[in-house]
């Protein structure tokens, strides 16, 4: 029975976007904090109904809710259908939980913004495509999702559309993932051309049936969605707009890093997990790009001065876990790491906005500092969202999830050595950026006074985001420390679980304590650095290395310099050399030569009768004298 | 009776007709560009009637019965245009007509 409310969960958000969008100018701000944030509250309570009943409903491990049939062209029907599973359902749950304490913090945060109404309406909008997208039951209604999630980026990035830098950031954001967009519609086209199909289950049953592991077409599929996957989320070698993307307010940024966006490559590779299985090469790549990506951007993070730049960085580096989790073949790790990670990341935002709204839209850490006494409450939830996204050992959800990562990197059978230690470095990474940044902002002296003080409404979600971020992890416990695996056991019947490679899991023990003197280690260095020797970063940034290294670090590996001379530079010489239009000339060519023949013949008509009796004559003659002679 | 040989009337033909043309193309004057007009229709007549004698054929008294026709028809439309023209411009000059763009 409760399982019927499913289509509420979608619904509700895009209704909410609706009644806001076409009330006009003409609600209070109380009924549109009402509309706004209760319809992603009555959303979330929906979803966790759906959630009990679909568990109680156990042992069936499906449920597909079709609402309407698209459209029918012959065999290609593709429904508006919703499809529950063990992993939509965790998405849906997170997206929807997530996405309402962030509408409620906004309730407050944003409460002095003229555009209230629009913000509500924008953040509707996203949480409901995000909900498409995760509940889709095939992969046209996610495609629509998908989209939708890309548009109410564009809108919210630049929501503060006035500043021209704003309304740069949400382009560049809506190009790029533009760019992967088109790869995963290919993909689309491919899959429907060779299966058929676009219904995600029967898409991978006729995968696995029609196409041997590792041939052209998996891989060819797989890397198409990969394709799609590297732009919304962000990853190697389209990561430069999340660090722009903080341009927007900062629930805005909440809700892309936590529960939207960032995470639909995520989602969309575990779920389309069976393809990947089929293209092994596609798999390993996913890999490595995660665990390029988890470093590069660890580097990056670890000498910003604008603090919702470290936050972007760390969210490009955790969901470099994510995909080396999958490329490991460890699905339910990587959605693990999803699940944690929204919560802390969330928090960590939703904290930055009190931060900046208290100093007065400071976002230099330089200039912060000493915030511990003044904002106890952010500062206690932010230590312990920092905690987690370092993953201090045993207290923290963190840690949970992201030592499932390491040592399936390394003990999967499709993971190794490199993989293991790029994921270590990247956590010591994690934890050196993330206290930095804890350091700077709230111990040191007072560098710049408190405005304004957050309000109970604010409160509320960082409290339970900051609970959520140390219990939830309890969930799955690894051999050893509890032996838990309630969260992969009731993923395993759509995520299967990863193949440990034999012998080794013997050294599981060693290396989780080595993974936890990695973070620790990290907050230790990071510690002696920043609070005990106050010069030393400093003087390492301004030696004539170190300043090139910070420089090409800063500029985020100067990949946005080299996109910048490779396509945008070229693309600009080549609309400035064609602003005169030169293949238009063609055919402003054939016209100037009408124009120019109609101007001589028109002075023929002098109106002079002798003139036109001459013409008439010259004519005869010449045509005479043509039929005599030739 | 005295019989002329064709070329000789046919090269008095082309020169009223020439001569017509002529008067046409130089003659401001629009009531002589109407006469230089019949020199002209007369000059095909005369062209007409004479190879009608050399074929033995009554066609050529035939047409020039209709360009005699067409002539009367001609002048008697050219001269209400011409009193029209007369009228309006307060000359006879056929150059006058020049402002007439349209």
């Amino acid at each position: 029975m409760m399982l019927e409310l499913l289509w509420l969960v979608p619904a509700l958000p895009l209704a909410g976007f609706l009644i806001l969008a076409l009330a006009g100018g003409r609600l209070s701000r109380a009924v549109i904090a009402a509309v706004g944030a209760g319809s992603v509250g009555v959303a979330a309570l929906s979803a966790l109904l759906v959630g009990i009943g679909f568990v109680q409903a156990a042992p069936a491990h499906t449920y597909t809710q079709t609402v309407w049939v698209w459209w029918r062209i012959g065999k290609f029907q593709p429904a508006v259908a919703f499809y529950l599973d063990p992993l939509s359902l965790v998405m849906m749950l997170v997206v929807t939980g997530v996405g309402f304490f962030i509408h409620l913090y906004s309730v407050e945060f944003m409460i002095d913004d003229p555009g209230y109404r629009r913000f509500f309406a924008n953040m509707n909008l996203f949480v409901g495509c995000m909900l498409t997208l995760v509940l889709a039951d095939n992969l046209l209604l996610l495609y629509l999702g998908w989209e939708g999630v890309g548009l109410c980026s564009y809108l919210l990035i630049g929501f503060w559309y006035r500043v021209p830098e704003n309304g740069y950031a949400a382009r560049k954001a809506f190009v790029f993932t533009r760019i992967g967009d088109t790869a995963l519609a290919v993909g689309l086209f491919l899959l429907l051309t060779q299966l058929g199909t676009l219904h995600i289950q029967d898409l991978m049953a006729g995968a696995r049936q029609a196409w041997p592991a590792g041939s052209a077409y998996p891989t060819a599929a797989a890397l198409l969605l990969l394709g799609g996957a590297v732009g919304k989320s962000a990853q190697l070698p389209l990561q430069t707009w999340l660090p722009d993307a903080m341009a927007g307010p900062s629930p805005v940024s909440a809700l892309i890093h936590a529960a939207t966006m960032v995470t639909a490559g995520v989602y969309l590779i575990a779920r389309t997990h069976l393809l990947f299985s089929l293209a092994p090469s596609v798999l390993m790549l996913v890999a490595a790009v995660g665990a390029l990506t988890m470093l590069l951007a660890g580097f990056s993070g670890l000498v910003q001065r604008d603090i919702k730049r470290v936050l972007a960085y760390s969210t490009i580096s955790q969901i470099g876990y994510m995909f080396l989790a999958l490329g490991v073949g460890a699905w339910s790790a990587a959605i693990f790491h999803f699940m944690i990670h929204a919560f802390f990341k969330a928090l960590l935002f939703l904290g930055v906005g009190v931060v900046i709204q208290a100093l007065a839209d400071e976002h230099d850490m330089f200039n912060m500092g000493g915030l511990r006494r003044q904002l106890p409450v952010t500062f206690w939830t932010f230590l312990i969202g920092s905690g987690a996204l370092s993953a201090v050992p045993l207290v923290t959800a963190g840690f949970y999830s992201k030592d499932r990562i390491i040592w399936l990197s390394f003990a999967a059978e499709r993971g190794g050595g490199w993989l293991w230690a790029a994921a270590l470095a990247g956590a010591v990474l994690t934890s050196m950026y993330t206290f930095r940044m804890v350091f700077r902002v709230f111990f040191g002296p007072v560098r710049t006074r408190v405005q304004k003080r957050p309000g109970g409404l604010i409160k509320i979600p960082l409290v339970v985001l900051a609970v959520m971020s140390l219990v939830a992890g309890f969930i799955e416990l690894p051999r050893g420390l509890g032996d838990l695996h309630l969260f992969s056991r009731f993923l395993e019947s759509a995520l299967p679980p990863p193949s440990v490679a034999g012998g080794r899991e013997a050294w599981e023990k060693l290396f989780r304590i080595i993974s936890m003197l990695a973070s620790l280690g990290g907050i230790a260095a990071i510690y002696l650095m920043v609070q005990r020797r106050p010069g030393l970063t400093e003087r390492l940034a301004r030696s004539a290395a170190g300043a090139r290294l910070h420089h090409f670090w800063f500029s985020g590996w100067g990949l946005d310099v080299f996109y910048d001379r490779l396509l945008v530079r070229p693309y600009i010489r080549l609309a400035r050399f064609n602003r005169s239009d030169h293949i238009d000339r063609v055919f402003s060519g054939l016209a100037w030569v009408n124009r120019a023949g109609h101007r001589a013949l028109s002075l023929t008509q002098s109106g002079l009768l002798r003139a036109y009796a001459m013409g008439i004559a010259g004519g005869a003659v010449l045509i005479i004298a043509m039929v005599v002679f030739l | 009776m005295i019989t002329l040989p064709l070329s000789q009337v046919l090269i008095l033909a082309a020169a009223l007709f020439v001569l017509g043309l002529a008067g046409i193309l130089v003659r401001r004057n629009i009531i002589f560009m109407l006469i230089s007009i019949e020199i002209m229709l007369n000059a095909a007549g005369l062209a007409f009637i004479t190879a009608g004698a050399r074929w033995q054929n009554a066609d050529g008294q035939i047409m020039f019965l209709f360009v005699l026709a067409m002539a009367a028809a001609e002048v008697s439309v050219g001269l209400a245009l011409i009193i029209q023209f007369y009228h309006r411009f307060k000359t006879l000059d056929a150059d006058a007509a020049g402002r007439m763009r349209g």
